[in-house]
């Protein structure tokens, strides 16, 4: 089961297996939790969210360096 | 699924440096109670004073002005157009659309249009780092707007993130003015007006978060000029040490508001401002111009310079994914 995630900076669309927690992809991906949020056909969610085939996610950065 | 710690409904956010999760209603809570706090304990300001904020689209600006306006605070907002390419163009027009929608007074700078400048040329022209270009700019045009306007106090976005990553830099160099100047509150002083930092409490994964409940759309992508920059990595190794050490943010700058800076204050003389001779706005150099007014000078006759030519290959990279190759950029 894959799941589709939305990455910014810049924005793209990326294929992830699907199947497990949100904290499990974003390990899986090297980003730090404290600085992203996750994002669940558009509500905010928590890292021990599942995430379905269906889902739309996104993991957005929360760090800005301005 | 997560619970949330104050009533037991499904959680929308886990926050380990307080080990807990919360729904939405008892996080907003908790943020409302975060900058209550911070203004009262810092004694920013009160329901009498006229409070200019300063916006740039971005998470934390909007998140403070919804919160300080949900608070029934007397809140207008100030908006600088930096010429930061189509950076700056998205900037403005997520910016407008939030007073608009709310029917809230927005003040505007259009820096090429005001002084014949922008950031990127400046910072070419100056030879100074674009951050450090744009810090300056903004801060001269803060403290001149609020003074014009006769504003009680300027308040600005800046988050724990943000304090603790230049308490880091500050500490790494220990540089004791910077350090004897990094407070929530600098009083008005010497021509200077009164500025604040009412998001001192929360971080800004927290003003993110405040955003996307609130329904707050904001510009989620980077300055592209700020990518890569000094100040990320210190957030970069300060997240990092988070994670395993959550709270740790929270201690280092809080506790160094409490136990250290008291003592640094004690220990080092702060110089007396006097006016700019040129534009009148307080400088730190007696009989000189002021630093605006010197990039203004070294700037102002040239052709503008693209963002692109200003970065570096990763963050060219970045840009041009988000924004496009065009070199006139």
């Amino acid at each position: 089961m894959t799941v589709f995630v939305r990455l910014r900076q810049p924005s793209r669309v990326i294929e992830v297996r699907g199947g497990r927690t949100a904290r499990a992809v974003l390990m899986d991906l090297e980003l730090v939790a404290e600085a992203h949020l996750v994002i669940c056909n558009g509500a905010l969610v928590p890292a021990d969210t599942y995430l379905a085939e269906t889902d739309e996610i996104e993991i957005r950065p929360v760090i800005s360096g301005g | 699924m997560s619970k949330c710690r104050s009533c037991g409904e499904p959680a929308v956010i886990d926050l380990a440096r307080h080990n807990a999760n919360f729904c939405a209603e008892h996080f907003l809570q908790l943020c409302r109670r975060q900058l209550r706090k911070a203004i009262d304990e810092f004694e920013m300001f009160d329901e009498n004073d006229r409070i200019l904020v300063a916006v740039s689209g971005g998470k934390d600006s909007l998140a403070l002005w919804d919160m300080l306006i949900d608070e029934g605070f007397r809140a207008d907002g100030l908006y600088i157009g930096l010429g930061i390419g189509d950076y700056s163009d998205a900037s403005g027009v997520v910016t407008r659309a939030f007073a608009e929608q709310r029917g809230l007074t927005l003040h505007e700078v259009d820096l090429r249009e005001a002084h014949g400048i922008d950031v990127p040329t400046a910072a070419y022209r100056s030879g100074r780092a674009p951050c450090s270009a744009c810090g300056l700019t903004k801060r001269h045009l803060f403290d001149a707007v609020a003074s014009e306007y006769g504003y009680d106090v300027l308040a600005t976005g800046h988050n724990l993130d943000d304090e603790a990553a230049v308490l880091f830099g500050n500490t790494l160099r220990w540089d004791v003015e910077y350090l004897r100047r990094q407070a929530p509150v600098l009083p008005s002083r010497d021509g200077f007006g009164k500025k604040v930092k009412p998001l001192v409490r929360l971080t800004e994964r927290e003003m993110a978060a405040w955003c996307i409940l609130r329904g707050i759309d904001y510009i989620v992508e980077e300055c592209p000029m700020a990518i890569g920059n000094r100040h990320l990595g210190y957030k970069t190794a300060l997240n990092a040490i988070e994670e395993t050490s959550p709270g740790s943010k929270a201690s280092f700058y809080l506790g160094f508001l409490e136990r250290m800076r008291p003592v640094i204050e004690q220990a080092v003389a702060h110089d007396p401002a006097v006016p700019c001779p040129s534009c009148g706005s307080p400088t730190g150099r007696s009989g000189e111009i002021c630093a605006f007014c010197r990039l203004v000078a070294s700037t102002s006759e040239s052709e503008p310079v693209p963002v692109r030519m200003l970065l570096g290959k990763q963050a060219r990279n970045v840009f041009d994914a988000q924004w496009g190759t065009s070199n006139d950029r």
